[in-house]
């Protein structure tokens, strides 16, 4: 890439000078004790319907969904859409049970949905389980934002010869890591405002002016193949893309949830009507997360692809690098600077927020509860600012030293994983029938066959499940957790009958709304 | 403790109006189609926009009604 595009770098670089001020800044913001973990990891707890509609939001959709979404239509079409139904059924699930899970939480102290395990099955091998798939789930998630803030400073011609080529990557993670260890929550929370609102002006942005550049949306439609235009009807012996798209969506939903920071946001808002409001309101975002999904379209109708400009970083990033493609083609310097510092900021307010709750996870369950059994409120925050750090640097060096298509890999597979927990937390706060052994190894049976399908499946995420000559095609994540599940119901009365129960330190009262 | 302890946990008919859009989203053979379109956007682009926002009517019914 030659030039660097020096009117878009310098406005990027004054609103990350803004949002890195305003980082630091937030440290002051409703203060609390920043000594204390709940303070410091959970905001204290604080956080009313409209900062939760921004945290949560700032959290599910990540720079990396802005970027992947729109490069998965550009790429392969319609099934990208799946992105649509999953975060129509995610609300539901948002509504019904986590209120109740705030509300036990909150109860009881819990920070992290290990804690709520331990506390509920009062199974300390149970609750490990759950923090270690947490944290392996997490760790790729933040090396992907990488992914999404590398896509948009290359865009803007910034390269450099072998590592130096990293040097912003690095100074933006060393910006991110400073102040969510002085800050914590706080500092995601006040950047996921200025952050939504560039995205949502980039997005409209693009959703308004692209189709008038470009004749209207029957113009932009007709220039798509038609195999990309909708899912391929499935031959008589399979469900095919059908079955594939269902399950995309179900399954992601089911996981969203589960992921430590979607739980840290959640458990971060001051009641658990916030949460509901928020079920009727975060909407907002999947509407425009369909419309971005419809900006791969228009990079095609655009033909950036065969634009000799961009060669070079669809060469590097490949897919991904449609949108950046996308807005330097279709806006001017001045607004691909704002558009690429919404994807960038975009990209800082959930790594934040997920190496927040990765330190929550080894703070409270792993370190409290097997290693220092009786830290103090300050050494317990301490310890969990420096986890945050020690958990970006890994991000940052997995993203430096490793081809980015295992971090994408890897993602798609904590997908499968984190899923694994469902039994145990999200059912868990509805019923406590589950024997908590049954569960551990239901869990370990989820995790086996989800890693070994995937492998099987080439690294993809997708399994060719055939039943009597008959094939469902269909997302792992879905197909395991309903094995993980029918293994924990037939084990739950096996182990009821070797030996007792564990206790369990929540009652029903705790859950109610 | 405030009142909202005292009622009664658990279940709502209300939140049998999620089925639907479980039912009208997940199920492909609705609406992989082009047509009908509307205003050049394939039946399957639009049908889906529309069900987001159904689906948050539906949920801010579901919130109102089982709110007290």
């Amino acid at each position: 890439m030659a030039g660097v595009n020096w009117t878009a770098l310098i406005v990027f670089i004054l609103l990350f000078a803004f949002i890195t001020w305003l980082g630091f800044a937030a440290a002051h913001w409703r203060r609390g004790d920043l000594d204390q973990l709940h303070e410091w990891g959970l905001g204290g707890r604080r956080f009313g319907t409209i900062i939760t509609w921004f945290l949560v939001g700032g959290d599910l959709y990540t720079a990396y969904t802005f970027i992947a979404v729109p490069a998965l239509a550009f790429g392969a079409g319609a099934i990208a859409f799946f992105a649509v139904p999953y975060t129509i059924v995610i609300y539901p699930i948002l509504f019904l049970a986590f209120p109740r899970l705030w509300h036990v939480c909150h109860k009881h102290q819990y920070i992290t949905a290990a804690d709520f395990v331990r506390g509920r099955f009062g199974n300390r091998w149970l609750a490990l389980a759950v923090t270690i798939t947490g944290i392996v789930a997490t760790m790729p998630y933040i090396a992907l934002q990488l992914v999404g803030l590398q896509v948009v400073i290359g865009a803007m011609g910034v390269s450099g010869s072998g590592y130096t080529g990293d040097l912003p990557l690095v100074i933006a993670f060393v910006i991110l890591a400073a102040f969510t260890y002085s800050s914590g929550l706080r500092a995601p929370a006040s950047i996921a405002i200025v952050k939504d609102i560039l995205i949502y002006i980039t997005a409209f942005a693009a959703i308004i002016v692209v189709p008038i550049q470009l004749g209207g949306f029957g113009k932009i439609f007709s220039a798509i193949p038609p195999s990309k235009l909708l899912l391929a009807t499935p031959p008589a012996d399979s469900t095919g893309a059908y079955s594939i798209y269902a399950t995309l969506a179900l399954g992601s939903a089911l996981a969203l949830f589960l992921y430590p920071h979607s739980l840290t946001g959640i458990l971060s808002a001051s009641s658990g009507h916030a949460i509901r409001r928020n079920a009727a309101m975060l909407p907002g975002y999947s509407f425009m997360l369909g419309l971005l999904a419809l900006v791969g379209f228009f990079a095609i109708a655009a033909g950036v692809g065969s634009l000799p400009e961009f060669a070079a970083g669809f060469k590097q990033f490949g897919n991904n690098f449609a949108v950046p493609a996308l807005y330097l083609h279709s806006f001017p310097s001045w607004f691909v600077g704002i558009a690429f510092a919404a994807i960038g900021i975009g990209a800082l307010v959930p790594a934040a927020i997920m190496s927040i709750a990765a330190a929550n996870l080894y703070t409270r369950n792993i370190h409290r509860e097997f290693i220092n059994r009786n830290p103090t409120d300050r050494e317990e925050a301490q310890m969990a600012k420096w986890v945050s750090l020690i958990v970006k640097f890994g991000a940052l060096v997995f993203i430096v030293f490793v081809p980015s298509k295992y971090a994408i890999y890897m993602q798609l597979l904590g997908g499968i994983l984190i899923v694994q927990t469902l039994p145990s937390v999200l059912l868990g706060v509805y019923t406590r029938w589950f024997n908590d052994w049954a569960l551990l190894i239901g869990w370990a049976v989820g995790i086996a066959a989800g890693t070994w399908m995937f492998i099987a499946a080439d690294l993809t995420p997708n399994f060719p499940l055939v039943i009597g000559g008959f094939t469902f095609p269909g997302y792992t994540a879905l197909y395991t957790v309903v094995l993980n599940l029918i293994a924990t119901i037939v084990l739950t009365p096996v182990f009821n009958a070797l030996g007792g129960r564990q206790s369990d330190a929540t009652i029903a009262a705790d859950y109610l709304v | 403790m405030d009142e909202q302890s005292q009622r009664a946990p658990g279940w709502s008919w209300w939140y049998l109006l999620f089925v639907i859009q479980f039912v009208a989203v997940l199920w492909p053979p609705f609406y992989n189609s082009v047509e009908p379109s509307w205003v050049g956007i394939p039946f399957f682009y639009w049908y889906q926009l529309l069900w987001v926002i159904i689906g948050a009517v539906l949920t801010a019914i579901v919130y109102f009604a089982t709110k007290d």
